[in-house]
Parts: structure tokens; sequence; C-alpha cells
């Protein structure tokens, strides 16, 4: 038997799926953050530059790499959902915004913390801080847009075109702030050359990476639930979940 | 009846908006002054020392057309939306990418030439050397269009929503930052003693962009408006 996917652009079978696999990507992130962070604090050894203050990578990192990698998902539901015009891509993408932003501001926050003690200042104009920013801005920018257009159709497509000139915009943004100025440290991991890093440090970050992931599609099944029962909640069977509920 | 050719309909919306912004003169003139209030209050600010102000020239007169341009777009799609005239322009046979870069070239020749034409004066002001005034003007008259290049997208998604202009800053204002870097970049470079020619040709490049990407996504947006 072929598993046909299209089946699962329908708001109503997709509920019970992000219902029942929610719990079981939060719980994964749970399992995967505790390992990461046992890795991150106990088994990984003491930076000889930076001492101690380097162990907050374990969560900045996966924050930074998780804010970007949520735009371009975001970016690719709302295309998906302005070409084949989909109403679970739109909620998909809607239910992604405020954990992408949320990890946006977490590595700013993070990176601020890392800052003060290795470069002495909380904060610098440099080019991957100020696209960071830039990026919380995006995000922050759909969201409004979003919440400010009353008729949901209408502010689906509207958030989705926006988000798409984001994307177009981003890589334009970014290397307008790089070309402005660069301090920042080069890329702690690279696909091109060794990782600067010791192994156990790469492997810890990794699964602190991989928690963050599966957090994000946990967080977001989570919030896509809620927003396919506001928006359905006139059909019947919504009504019966809540009869059945009752 | 066949329609009209593409460059009389071009330029009939850009002679029907002009005629309309030059009834209201005072829109025009609020946009410009707004750019001379918000320059000439930097001084007052951060004093008057010509080293200092000679520094912060560049980045005070951009920002301040970037929010000037911002004060003028919440006009420009706003009174033809309302009066129904965009929603007869969408279902006009002319493509409505063709109307919407018309729309917008009539708003920078109100909103966004008077700013060009004012910058060297503003630049005297700021102590700025001759060679850096030609510079930053050269460098208004190519980032001013991508403003409102830019700008109108934002007006489009904003049409008949709540808190209009608020939310028109925070989705545009991002999108201004590559202008912003590479136009004060350029005077800037100038002031310092270099070249000022790669800062041109990239906001040139990023004009043609502008000019390709802009009305095509600015309609697009507007058509959501008009559901």
């Amino acid at each position: 038997m072929r598993l046909n996917l299209w089946r699962y652009a329908s708001p109503q079978t997709f509920y019970p799926v992000a219902d029942k696999l929610s719990p079981w990507f939060l719980g994964l992130a749970a399992v995967l953050a505790a390992i990461g962070l046992y890795i991150g604090f106990f088994v990984a050894p003491t930076d000889f530059q930076q001492g101690e203050s380097y162990r907050i990578i374990f969560l900045h990192v996966p924050a930074a790499w998780m804010s970007m990698f949520i735009y371009v998902v975001m970016a690719f539901w709302c295309a998906v959902g302005m070409a084949l015009n989909t109403r679970l891509s739109f909620m998909m993408a809607l239910a992604l915004a405020p954990t992408g932003a949320m990890f946006t501001f977490i590595a700013l926050w993070t990176g601020a913390l890392w800052g003060k003690p290795t470069w002495g200042t909380w904060w610098v104009w440099d080019a991957r801080l100020t696209s960071e920013l830039i990026l919380l801005f995006l995000y922050i920018g759909f969201l409004s847009l979003h919440a400010a257009i009353d008729d949901v159709r209408r502010a689906d497509r509207a958030a989705a075109l926006l988000a798409l000139i984001g994307a177009v915009n981003v890589p334009i943004i970014y290397f307008s702030v790089q070309w402005w100025s660069t301090l920042h440290q080069g890329a702690s991991v690279s696909l091109t050359r060794a990782p600067s890093m010791a192994a156990t440090m790469l492997v810890g970050m990794l699964i602190m990476s991989l928690a963050a992931w599966m957090y994000a599609i946990g967080a977001s099944l989570l919030r896509v639930r809620g927003i396919v029962l506001e928006r359905e909640s006139d059909a019947d069977w919504v009504q019966e979940l809540g009869k059945a509920a009752a | 009846m066949t329609p009209l050719g593409l460059a009389p309909v071009f330029a009939a919306v850009v002679r029907r908006d002009l005629t309309l912004a030059l009834r209201r003169r005072s829109d025009v003139l609020t946009t410009l002054f707004f750019f001379v209030i918000v320059v000439s209050l930097f001084p007052l600010g951060v004093g008057a020392q010509s080293s200092v102000l000679r520094n912060i020239a560049p980045g005070v007169v951009w920002v301040a057309a970037l929010l000037a341009s911002m004060l003028a777009l919440v006009r420009l799609f706003a009174s033809d939306f309302d009066d129904g005239t965009l929603e007869q322009a969408a279902l006009s046979p002319q493509p409505l990418v063709l109307l919407v870069a018309a729309k917008v070239f009539a708003h920078w020749l109100v909103s966004g030439l008077p700013l060009v034409l004012v910058a060297p004066l503003l630049g005297v002001q700021f102590d700025l050397p001759v060679g850096a005034l030609g510079v930053m003007t050269l460098a208004l008259l190519l980032g001013t269009p991508c403003l409102s290049l830019i700008g109108a997208i934002g007006a489009a998604f904003t049409l008949g929503v709540r808190g209009a202009g608020g939310l028109l800053a925070l989705l545009v204002l991002p999108l201004y930052i590559p202008v912003l870097i590479f136009g004060a970049g350029a005077v800037s470079a100038t002031v310092s003693g270099m070249s000022a020619s790669g800062q041109l040709s990239i906001l040139g490049a990023f004009l043609l962009i502008a000019l390709v990407l802009g009305p095509w996504a600015s309609a697009a947006a507007l058509r959501i408006a008009l559901e």
C-alpha cells in the first residue's frame, strides 16, 4: 500500500496525528537535552582560552541554528500554502513563528551572556549579531502582520508573502551587514574544514541541537493543534471532539 | 476596443498621481520638512563640533530619509483603496504590476526626489566636504527609489489594517537596512578619502533588483488586500 501524504494536508486528518506525535517529540527533546546538558557540563573539557564560560555554547549555537532553520521551514510552508492554497500549510507557518522568535531571542540573550566574559562587552555591532537581531525583527513583523488583519484567510496570505519577501532579503541583509562590520569569531563548525573543537564538545552541541530541533517540532505541532481547533471550531468533527471530551 | 498600450497607461497614472499630489501640496511639504527637521535636531542633541557632525552626517541624513519616506508611504495606496479606485485598477485589462510601478514612480517624484534635492543643503550644515555632498546626492538618487519600491510592498500589506503606520515601520524598516548601510557607507567612504564607487555600484544593483521584484511583490500584496 502506498502511503498518501496528501491525505494529511487536511486539518481534520492532521489533527489526531499532531495530537499523538507532539508528546513524543517533546519527550525526545527532554531526553536529548538531559544527555546533551550532562555532556556539556560534566564530560566536555574546560576550554583553555575561555575557561568555563564557553559552556553556554551548548545552548547558544543550537538556538542560533534553529532560529535560522525555522525561518527557512516557515518560508517553505508559506510557499507551499501560496502555491497549493492548502490551509494547513499556513497554520504550520503560523505555529512555527513563535518558536523561531523564541530561539532567536535565546541566541541573542545567551550571546550577550557569552560576550561579556570573552569579549568584555554585552553587545557588539558585528555582522552575525546584527543579522540575528534583524531576524528577530522579521519574525516579529510576520507575527504582527498576521495579528493585525482580522480576516484569517487574508492574514495567512499576507503574512506568507511577507515571509517569502523576508526570505529573499535575508541573504542580502546578511551580506550587507557582513560587509559593514565583522568581529565575530569564524563559524564554530564548518563542513569544509576539520572542526576546531574537541570531539566531546561537538557531540554535546550536536545532541543539544537535536534536542532543540525535536522541541521545535513538538512545540509547533502542539501549537498547530490549537490553531486547527480554533479555526475549525464550527466544523462537525470538532464539535464531536468536544462532546467526546465532555 | 483595444486596450491602451503600456506606456500611455504608465504615463496616465503618473500624471494623475502627480496632479493629485499637487492639489494637496501640504502632504508633499510635510515629508520634506519632516526630513529637514529631523536632520536639524541631531546637532542640537549631540553637540555642534564639526568633527563629530562630519562623522555622523551620512548616517543621520540616511536615517532621516528612511523615516521621511516611511511617513509618506502610508498615503501611497490608502486613498485609492478607500474610494475603490484600486479595485477598478485591479480589474482593468492592464497589468496591475504596471499600475503599481507607475504609482511608485509618481510617489518617488513627490516624496523622494525633494529629499535628494535638499540633502546637499543639509550636508553643508554638517560641514561635509564638497566631494561628499555630490556622492551623497548621487547615493540618495539611487537609494530613495529603492526605499519607495520596497516601502510600497509594506504599504500594500497594511491597507485597511488597524494601526497601519506603526506596523508599516515594523515591516519595512528591516528591509531598508541594506540600502542604509551602502548609502551611508558611500558618503562615509568619501569623507575619509576613499572611493565610493563600490558602494554606489551596489546601490545601483539594489535599485535594479528592487525595480524587477518590487512592483511584482506589491501587486501580489495588493491582490491579497483586495480579496
